[in-house]
């Protein structure tokens, strides 16, 4: 317990107590406190359990970098896992609880796995676990791994928006350099988007603070805010840019406190990046251990939150921007030794004990630093503060194409100017000191005159700091994934040098900091021992992600019936209120059966249809137009069927193949004039053809004598069909000759119907004498009642789908995709090319594969043992050799009476009468080959 | 998402785009004066370049096909045209 | 080469791991070899491997422009499966499944092949037909593979969306108990250690910049590091693959495309098999460290470009959640983009492509882990022996011309 709350200072608020429980014990925060915040000052060390050893673990920093802090929060009693306690601001009602560990954090069942930890080096599993296989294995370390629990009740909503954006400059950071850039260019009249992941801008000034042009940053701060406003800019605060995309585009997740998420979807005209930096730590004997905290971090919990790290706090550095921090905790009342590595140093801060040339060589304690090692020389302590230099946050211009330099002063990689089409100011690129970073963002916006001016100018005087592979003890280089030095040595020894091999072998920098701790770290330790340079060792991929984001920003709404909505038909409503269950069949939603028991009403409706007349929907069925004097000659090209033959008037099945050869739509294709078609394409298939016919339209013929136009969804269908199909269009008024020679089978008229529209044109699906009528949708309606009354006179009435498609299969009628796949050739189906002149698919019917005899042809199927229908996706099989799939059920009509299957049978047609064996889920019933049609194979009820 | 012109259409998203086929490929005819192997090669063979392509394009939203030329590795657009003879 | 066992890493344990050796030589390369495979990743270190072991052949080197397994085999979401419906598909990635049944044992490398199992999850009647399709033809190919109802795959899978919105509800679907996945990493680095210790030279970072063509034939490579000859060459570069041959004159019927792949922060184990979802197309399973690893279809715009786009995150993102609604509270830790070469029919290309002396195995597209092995072992086979393995033979180029497509999405309505 070292922790503690001042009395006052920090953007909290000291009247509204919120308590919250860690792992069931009561913890009292305030209102402004983050998770962490409250946790620190609570002095509660350990928050959690090391991934693979079960260290004890406590608070590192103040953001996303932090590697430890991470616990399960439950809230109106649903839990969330993992999330980062530095992120999470403290509200009503929390119960944390800390992850990898049982049954608490602080007493750890799995503490003693520590122990073994010789045992267990980087990558220990790939040489054993072998005996009796991995699966034996794999339980038990599957349920030591994972970080925390998913709650299965919890159910996060389909609620976060997405908004498309374009900004003319985005500033992606509002630190001093991102807030100088935006108003720099928000005095030079540019609406800027600032966008910051901090609860208000000002980045680091908020805990470092500052004067700037003579007076307090805050002013400064506050007066850029309104010029950005002013100037017809946005700011976002709480949101983190998450990704760089191409052609500009940047993903940004903004958190909103008790709203949903949000993502920002940003199409960026200049990119001004200036996202700061993060603070290494130092590497040193249990370097690990609770109560070593970044120093920034504690600056940034003591001005903010009022919650200071430790009472007898030791704090090693190599750099000065370590001296405030230092300062800063002495004003506190800290006993503060400052333990600076370089021997020229700034002055020591008023009540610091400085020791130049001074490093830490371990830190020692139970669960919690107790005693630091100075220079060898043991200390007591309650808090080590460390600082290892700064790594600038260059994830984003990484993405965005970038390239890094090694700069020797600041001891990083920095962006090399120019290799990403953005520019990068302040702590990002290096400028750490609060002058450099004013400076570099007012000229990165371009900015006129002066830019800010701060006091604190000057040099960080960072030295750099490495870990020493021959120093005593485990020194860790990552904390989460508990990855040590001599991990890192012995991939090194093993040959896995290149940082990509030595990620993914110690799996350093995988962990959920992304890294941010370790990486800097690994690169280094690595480099030390090939004895190369850190540019020569290499970098890591950076790519989005910047930080987790939670998959619910990155899905946003598209989710139950807003993912990938079905199409729904004009009459939806009246199907549903004459009692149809509907179902999805080619992307549309449509009338499976009316009633409920399917199989039931299934038979009943198709009897229906062919004792009386049944009516149904076909609205789904295509309707492209081909107009024009092209049009015949653009459809014999596309068609393997000729169209140009058709006369006016009457209507042609056909088959449209795709180069390949292979069947690619069905439909019967309309005439009404010489210039003018329609084709019906099959309903899942109506884009398909007319991007096929566009392409050959555009590419081949001369677009201007020929155009398409898809009216699909401005129609209504309604199919009649039965033998009293005629005596309901006459009882229904249909003002259309409908005898027989005015009107044959596969004839076609348009008619004015009281002024409205009406197409009729006698195509038969179902094997039945069929009229589709089909009428500008806005008299669905009225049609639909209209007949619907006639035809439940006439003693017939409403089918769904599922009837339709067992008299389509009685009759050998095929639905593309189903009786067809992408093997299919028209030959196959009975439709040997007959044509001299060119069109599509054509050469393809001529490879030796589309001219062998024993393709798989479609067939009809009886069962000879009168049992029930077949499958369908059951495979056929000799029933007198060795077993192999000579083809599969591809359709079956279930009607009792006279089950049929249609089928793809290898060599079919040659095996007419034949038996064959049908194999389901290993058992095989026999069947004889028939013709696809069972059902009055003469076509005499069309004309009855 | 990347941000392609149609030249009927002007600059829109991926989206609503189809990738049709590399450009310069002309359609071997008639059916029985092509070689098996000429066939094969219209229907599937691509070029790939990995660099600067020439590409046939749909923009699906107004069914207009287009050449574009892009770089298929840094996915930078160079331009777009309409199809040969064609007029936007 | 030292063994790996607990009782060599207890031993070792107790000497600080001091006495462990680079799990492969860093060769430096001859100037001449009896072959060279062009590509370190899984199927180019496998090659060398079953070169060496199966054929007897010492004089092999592999030549890797960057690190071992950096490309599609260290990008990938490591399913292993060989639920198909094409006998000759059945016969390729089954040979590759029983190859990885041993294959730990076989390189002494644990390669954690996890055989949890794999539910293809069906949401319509006309889906479970095509299950039915497909379950029949494994079963009829000699494959695991049983059609599930509603009920057993809701006992795989208890998470899965079964609320009244759910825009596509569980109905079924095809089992496949011996599916599952291993550590990608693993499978390269265990190739390349057993690979070295038979004598194959690993050479990483030598770019090869083109082929030696002398009287029409394929004699070598030259190299950023020289050139080198032998006697066959065999590609195994992936999308690199069809640059490499088109300087032989050879255009290879191939796309490149990205495909992306998604990895969650880690929580405890919650779903215990693979899972594809044909409604959404989203592809699911945890991996041991606890994370979701899952993907989806590919970017739509060819590329060559190792980068993701949002459109495609999206759609993937949202598919998960449709299909785990509970998934919602996860983060998204890392995602990575592959390039994938994609043949028309989605089936690979492995064989000779008409020039002496090269051979090619590639056109893998989003399935190249699963086959690993049996990739390696076919084009091994084809080097030493300068002809197709009977297994190998459909798959060659000449199919195209001849068109004898081997398409599963055509013959199972079910893409890769």
């Amino acid at each position: 317990m070292s922790g503690w709350r001042l009395d006052r200072g920090g953007e909290i608020d000291r009247d509204r107590p919120i308590g919250f429980t860690f792992d069931g014990h009561a913890v009292t925060g305030f209102a402004g406190d983050t998770l962490a915040s409250a946790l620190l000052a609570s002095g509660r060390r350990v928050l959690g359990r090391s991934f693979k050893y079960h260290r004890p673990r406590g608070l590192w920093g103040a953001g996303a970098e932090e590697p430890n802090a991470i616990v399960d929060v439950t809230e109106g009693g649903v839990t969330t896992p993992n999330l980062r306690a530095t992120l999470e601001p403290l509200r009503e009602g929390l119960a944390l609880r800390s992850v990898n560990t049982w049954p608490e954090a602080a007493r750890d069942r799995h503490r003693l796995l520590d122990r073994l930890n010789r045992f267990l080096p980087a990558g220990f599993y790939y040489k054993t676990f072998m005996a009796g296989g991995w699966m034996r294995w794999e339980p038990m370390i599957r349920r030591m791994a994972g970080l925390g629990r998913l709650d299965p009740a919890n159910a996060p909503p389909a609620d976060c928006a997405q908004i498309n954006a374009r900004a003319d400059l985005l500033v992606i950071g509002a630190g001093p350099a991102g807030l100088a850039a935006a108003r720099a260019a928000a005095r030079a009249g540019r609406a800027v988007w600032l966008i910051d992941d901090g609860d208000a801008p000002g980045g680091s000034l908020r805990w470092r603070g500052g004067d700037i042009d003579g007076g307090p940053w805050r002013d400064w701060c506050a007066d850029t805010q309104e010029r950005i406003l002013r100037a017809g800019g946005k700011i976002l605060s709480r949101t983190t840019l998450w990704g760089a995309f191409d052609h500009g585009l940047y993903a940004a997740w903004e958190r909103r406190c008790g709203a949903p998420d949000r993502l920002w979807r940003i199409r960026a005209g200049d990119v001004i990046l200036a996202a700061g930096a993060i603070e290494r730590p130092l590497w040193f004997a249990n370097n690990d251990l609770p109560g070593v905290i970044s120093a920034e971090a504690a600056l940034r919990y003591l001005t903010l939150h009022g919650a200071v790290a430790g009472r007898r706090i030791v704090l090693a550095t190599g750099n000065d921007g370590s001296y405030p921090v230092a300062a800063a905790l002495a004003r506190a009342g800290c006993d503060v030794t400052l333990a600076d590595a370089r021997g020229d140093t700034p002055d020591a801060p008023e009540g610091v004990d400085l020791r130049r040339e001074t490093r830490v060589t371990g830190a020692e304690g139970r669960d919690a630093v107790a005693r630091v090692r100075l220079n060898g020389v043991l200390q007591e302590a309650d808090t080590l503060l460390v600082s290892g230099g700064l790594t600038p946050s260059v994830h984003i211009f990484m993405q965005a194409g970038g390239r890094l330099d090694w700069d020797a002063e600041c001891d990083a990689l920095i962006p090399r100017a120019g290799s990403a089409s953005m520019r990068v100011a302040g702590a990002a690129n290096g400028a750490f000191a609060l002058a450099d970073a004013l400076a570099e963002g007012h000229a990165a916006a371009g900015g006129a005159g002066n830019a800010p001016r701060a006091e604190a100018a000057g040099d960080w005087g960072v030295l750099p700091m490495r870990p020493d592979p021959d120093a005593a003890g485990r020194q860790w280089i990552d904390f989460q994934n508990d990855v040590t030095l001599k991990d890192v040595a012995l991939a090194q020894r093993e040959g896995f040098v290149s940082v990509e091999h030595l990620k993914r072998y110690t799996t350093l920098g995988m962990a959920t900091d992304q890294g941010r701790t370790s990486n800097f770290a690994g690169l280094a330790a690595m480099a030390g021992l090939t004895d190369r340079s850190i540019p020569e060792t290499g970098t890591t991929t950076y790519r989005p992600p910047f930080l987790p984001v939670p998959l619910t920003v990155i899905a946003g709404r598209r989710r139950g019936q807003l993912f990938d909505p079905p199409r729904r038909l004009t009459l939806e409503r009246a199907h549903r209120a004459a009692g149809a269950q509907l179902r999805e069949y080619g992307g549309w939603l449509r009338p499976a059966h009316y009633g409920d028991d399917e199989a039931e009403a299934a038979l009943r409706e198709a009897g229906v249809a062919r004792e009386t007349v049944a009516l149904y929907d076909a609205s789904p069925l295509g309707k492209i137009e081909v107009i024009g004097p092209g049009a015949a000659e653009l459809l014999d090209f596309c068609f393997f069927t000729r169209l140009s033959t058709l006369k006016p008037g009457r209507a042609r099945y056909g088959l449209m193949l795709s180069e390949t050869g292979i069947v690619f739509d069905d439909g019967v294709t309309l005439r009404l004039a010489g210039d003018r078609f329609i084709v019906s394409a099959s309903s899942s298939h109506v884009d398909g053809v007319r991007l096929r016919l566009e392409d050959a339209r555009q590419d081949r013929f001369d677009p201007a004598r020929v155009f398409l136009h898809d009216v699909t969804a401005h129609w209504t269908t309604l199919c009649v069909a039965g033998p009293r199909a005629r005596d309901v269009l006459r009882a229904a008024g249909v003002p259309v000759d409908l005898d027989d020679a005015a009107l044959p089978h596969m004839g076609v008229t348009e008619a004015d119907w009281n002024g409205r529209t009406l197409r009729i044109a006698r195509v038969s699906f179902t094997g039945e004498r069929s009229y589709e009528l089909s009428v500008p949708s806005r008299h669905a309606e009225w049609l639909e009642s209209l007949l619907a009354a006639r035809v439940g006179e006439a003693g017939g009435g409403r089918i769904g789908l599922e009837a339709v498609l067992t008299l389509r299969a009685q009759k050998g009628f095929i639905l593309i995709g189903k009786d067809t796949d992408g093997l299919t050739m028209p030959q196959d189906l009975g439709w040997p090319n007959r044509r001299e002149d060119e069109f599509i698919g054509k050469r393809s019917l001529l490879t030796d594969e589309a001219l062998r005899n024993d393709r798989r042809q479609l067939v009809g199927l009886t069962a000879t043992d009168g049992g029930a229908a077949f499958t369908a996706g059951a495979h056929l099989v000799p029933l007198d050799a060795a077993r192999r799939s000579l083809g599969f059920v591809t359709s079956v009509a279930p009607d009792p009476g006279a089950p049929h299957a249609l089928a793809l049978l290898e060599s079919g047609r040659s095996r007419m009468g034949e038996s064959v064996g049908v194999f389901d889920n290993g058992a095989v019933r026999e069947a004889r080959v028939i013709a696809p049609c069972a059902f009055d194979a003469k076509g005499e009820r069309l004309h009855a | 998402m990347q941000i392609f012109p149609c030249p009927f259409c002007g600059p829109r998203d991926e989206r609503e785009f189809h990738f049709a086929t590399e450009a310069g490929k002309p359609r071997p005819e008639p059916a029985d004066k092509v070689s098996a192997e000429d066939w094969a090669a219209y229907l599937y063979a691509n070029e790939a370049p990995r660099g600067e392509a020439r590409e046939v394009w749909l923009h699906l939203t107004c069914g207009e096909y287009f050449v574009m030329t892009r770089d298929t590795l840094t996915r930078e657009v160079k331009g777009s045209e309409t199809l040969p003879g064609r007029r936007a | 080469m030292k063994r790996y066992s607990a009782l060599t890493l207890a031993l070792e344990g107790l000497k600080n791991h001091r006495g462990w050796r680079p799990a492969w030589r860093k060769a430096t390369p001859a100037a001449e070899y009896d072959a060279i495979v062009v590509g370190g990743g899984g199927h180019g270190l496998a090659t060398a491997y079953y070169l060496a072991k199966n054929h007897g052949l010492r004089r092999v080197a592999v030549l890797e422009k960057g690190w071992i397994g950096g490309g599609n085999t260290g990008r990938n979401t490591t399913v292993i499966r060989s639920n198909y419906f094409h006998p000759e598909s059945v016969a390729l990635y089954d040979l590759a499944l029983r190859l990885y049944e041993g294959l730990s044992k076989e390189l002494n490398y644990n390669v954690m092949l996890s055989q949890r199992g794999m539910l293809i999850a069906a949401h319509t009647p006309m889906q479970m037909e095509i299950c039915t399709r497909i379950a029949n033809a494994m079963q009829l190919n000699g494959v695991d593979g049983a059609l599930m109802s509603r009920d057993e795959a809701l006992e795989r899978v208890p998470l899965v969306n079964q609320s009244e919105d759910a825009r596509h509800r569980l109905q079924g679907g095809i089992w496949q108990g011996r599916a599952g996945i291993a550590r990608h990493d693993a499978v390269a680095w265990g190739y390349a250690r057993a690979a070295s210790d038979l004598g194959v030279d690993i050479v990483e970072n030598c770019a090869v910049r083109e082929l030696l063509i002398e009287n029409g034939a394929c004699v070598g490579v030259e190299t950023d590091r020289g050139p080198i000859r032998a006697a066959r060459v065999g590609l195994a570069a992936a999308g690199a693959t069809p640059g490499l041959a088109a300087q032989a004159g050879v255009t290879l019927p191939i796309h490149d495309y990205a495909l992306q792949a998604f990895v969650s922060e880690p929580v405890k184990p919650c779903l215990d098999t693979v899972l594809l979802y044909l409604g959404t197309g989203t592809y699911v399973s945890q991996s041991d460290k606890g994370e979701m690893v899952f993907g989806g279809g590919l970017d739509r715009v060819p590329t060559h470009g190792q980068r993701g786009n949002l459109p495609a995150q999206q759609t993937v993102t949202s598919g998960l959640l449709e299909m785990f609604p509970a998934f919602g509270q996860l983060k998204l830790l890392r995602q990575w983009a592959g390039v994938v070469d994609v043949v028309p029919d989605s089936s690979p290309i492995i064989g000779p492509v008409g020039v002496p002396g090269l051979f090619v195995n590639c056109g893998w597209g989003t399935g190249g882990f699963k086959a690993i092995p049996a990739g390696g072992w076919l084009l091994a086979h084809l080097l030493a022996t300068g002809e197709h393995h009977e297994i190998s033979a459909p798959f060659d180029v000449t199919r195209f011309a001849r068109g004898r497509l081997i398409d599963e999405a055509a013959g199972s309505g079910i893409a890769h």
